[in-house]
């Protein structure tokens, strides 16, 4: 049976042709794209310096620089030091993570997942382990709901003073790279101390997470809460208010709302253009509803608003933390669902079914029933997607990851036109972008 | 009457969905996630409706390769094909996700492109075009973005088998052993 109707389609031609010059008109930037393969660009290269002075140079930048956050490569046209086209390159990191995913059960999967985004692990297996949850159909209960809303409130605290250590890095204010990864530390040893790893921690899983919180955990949030606010308010003196870094940032790499829009921008880019969404707050999910915490908007779109935002989310984590240590439920750590759930140690050593239900779920795992399902939440860098179809066997039958690093990536060439090549420094750097997640 | 009424009266009465059903294709909707089932012909006209419709955004377009298996939830007035392109919209005043899945033969693996549309699918849709080699017609730079250039086949393709590949570095020279080494 065909869906198609002929007649409808004069009609539909013109809207399409109406909207593709509203849509592409969002973008005046657009010719800033670079589109080149590998071929012709070595062709270009390859061409004799002429006298004239319309001649670009084509320039490549990466992947091995130290200001790409890894291995992210630019091809760069340059008139002069101006950047007049670009094109981001990625797959250095490629290492087929959707596709391993297909050989893995449900329960090895988050061993898998954590790798992609490294700078906010817990992010993954959280975005996992609830799209597994919600094709199975399990309650989890609320203590296991608020330590993994508090452990990912605190992984965005690390991933955002990651952050602030590389932004400062970039602009050469080398010191604030090592203010930035001293703070950084200090969550991830008490990641260390929960989870037993400093990252990928494999620590959510479907059903709850894997441990219960240590004995004495609430104190070494408390330090943490404690130890954060003066050393904010050191990065202040040292870049907020400092006019060098001001003029460094402000109005570089302008994003407008549209561009952002257009280009399904997420995250702290989408909010440095004005507009408010953050899925904590507009599609809650976890306990976002009972916790009290602000959205972080700018009003520029430049490269200063989406520091200003990081830091004060930093501020605004620490509020949701808090508030998570105060009103902790006691209870289960993971559901109770014989299914998923692998016994408690102490039943293993006392009963033979224990034992073998132990080894059905660590070897085979278990069935997830049939279905597909799409479950984003908010990371760090936008919205983190996980799209998962179930056939009803023990291990997914596709499972694929939105990045938002990959996806907020398009913007760089519309934010780096006609910008000077250290404006593009400043650019990547404010971006952010984790490679292990664009190129999963 | 024409496919589209035919297919939506199919809906039995409670689960009429007034919103779904103004894009006058296939639906369903378990739990909170709603899903469209346009036709592939069909497919930039319901984006052109989506976005008209306040989806203001496209948030990500994937495939599955269904080689033999059985496609999870799919109306049973649809005709079950190879490749399924999917993809996710949101909107920031419904705050709601919409999902569309097409069919897409493995005789043809094309859809139209919805770079006009939605820019921000450009990078979502080479990415597809990379692993799965469905090509969107329409798209500026279809090219492959993940694995080399030169690469052949497509990983994520069911019938593309997992094993190890000898590599060979490009421009890598093998220096001969050193004198009395």
């Amino acid at each position: 049976m065909s869906l198609q109707t002929p007649e409808k389609q004069s009609p539909n031609t013109q809207q399409i042709e109406n909207a593709l010059t509203q849509q592409l008109d969002l973008l005046p930037r657009r010719d800033a794209v670079l589109r080149m393969s590998e071929v012709r660009a070595a062709e270009v290269a390859d061409q004799p310096v002429s006298d004239d002075d319309d001649q670009t140079m084509m320039m490549n930048m990466g992947p091995a620089h130290p200001s790409t956050h890894g291995v992210l490569r630019l091809m760069l046209e340059l008139d002069g030091e101006t950047v007049v086209r670009s094109k981001p390159v990625v797959g250095y990191l490629h290492t087929g993570m959707e596709k391993t995913a297909e050989t893995l059960t449900y329960l090895q999967g988050p061993t898998n997942v954590t790798r992609m985004d490294y700078a906010s692990p817990l992010f993954n297996e959280l975005v996992f382990s609830l799209a597994v949850e919600d094709l199975i159909g399990i309650e989890i209960p609320p203590r296991a709901v608020w330590i993994r809303m508090m452990m990912t409130e605190l992984n965005r605290i690390a991933s955002h003073l990651l952050f602030m250590a590389t932004n400062g890095m970039d602009l050469g204010a080398v010191s604030m790279m090592i203010y930035g990864w001293r703070e950084r530390e200090q969550v991830l040893r008490f990641f260390q101390k929960v989870t037993g790893l400093r990252m990928n921690h494999n620590y959510i899983r479907p059903g709850g997470v894997a441990a219960d919180l240590p004995d004495g955990w609430e104190q070494d949030v408390i330090d943490l809460l404690d130890m954060l606010p003066p050393r904010l308010e050191e990065y202040d003196i040292l870049m907020t208010g400092q006019p060098i870094w001001r003029d460094r940032l402000q109005g570089v790499g302008v994003l407008t709302q549209a561009e952002a829009q257009a280009l399904s921008t997420t995250g702290p880019l989408l909010r440095s253009t004005g507009i408010s969404w953050d899925l904590r707050k507009d599609m809650p999910y976890l306990a976002y509803d009972d916790v009290d915490f602000d959205v972080i908007v700018g009003s520029y779109g430049d490269s200063f608003d989406r520091y200003a935002i990081r830091l004060n989310e930093i501020r605004e984590s620490m509020r949701i933390v808090r508030q998570c240590v105060e009103k902790m439920p006691v209870g289960d750590y993971k559901a109770q669902d014989k299914k998923v759930t692998p016994p408690p140690r102490t039943r293993i050593d006392e009963s033979m079914e224990a034992l073998i239900h132990h080894f059905k779920i660590f070897t085979e795992g278990y069935k997830v029933p049939e279905g597909e399902t799409y479950i984003g939440i908010e990371s760090p860098r936008g919205e983190l997607g996980c799209y998962i179809v179930s056939d009803g066997s023990a291990k997914p039958y596709r499972m694929h990851i939105r990045g938002p690093s990959f996806v907020n990536l398009q913007v760089m060439p519309h934010m780096m036109a006609n910008g000077l090549i250290a404006d593009a420094v400043v650019v990547i750097s404010s971006v952010d972008p984790v490679l292990g997640e664009v190129d999963r | 009457m024409t496919a589209e009424t035919e297919a939506a009266e199919m809906q039995p009465a409670e689960t009429q969905r007034e919103d779904l059903q103004r894009y006058g294709v296939p639906y369903a909707a378990h739990g909170e996630q709603k899903v469209i089932f346009p036709h592939r012909d069909m497919w930039l006209q319901t984006a052109v409706a989506l976005l008209q419709d306040g989806w203001n955004m496209c948030l990500d377009v994937t495939a599955v390769d269904y080689l033999d298996k059985k496609h999870p939830a799919l109306p049973s007035d649809i005709p079950a094909e190879r490749f399924e392109v999917v993809a996710t919209f949101i909107s920031y005043e419904r705050k709601e996700r919409l999902r569309a899945r097409i069919q897409v033969p493995e005789a043809d693996p094309t859809i139209g492109s919805l770079y006009t549309i939605y820019p921000g699918s450009d990078y979502l849709e080479r990415e597809v075009y990379d692993m799965f080699g469905i090509n969107f017609e329409g798209h500026p730079d279809l090219s492959r973005i993940l694995m080399p250039e030169n690469w052949q086949g497509h990983p994520l393709r069911k019938d593309y088998a997992v094993g190890s590949i000898p590599v060979q570095f490009k421009n890598s020279r093998q220096d001969s052993p050193k004198e009395g080494a």
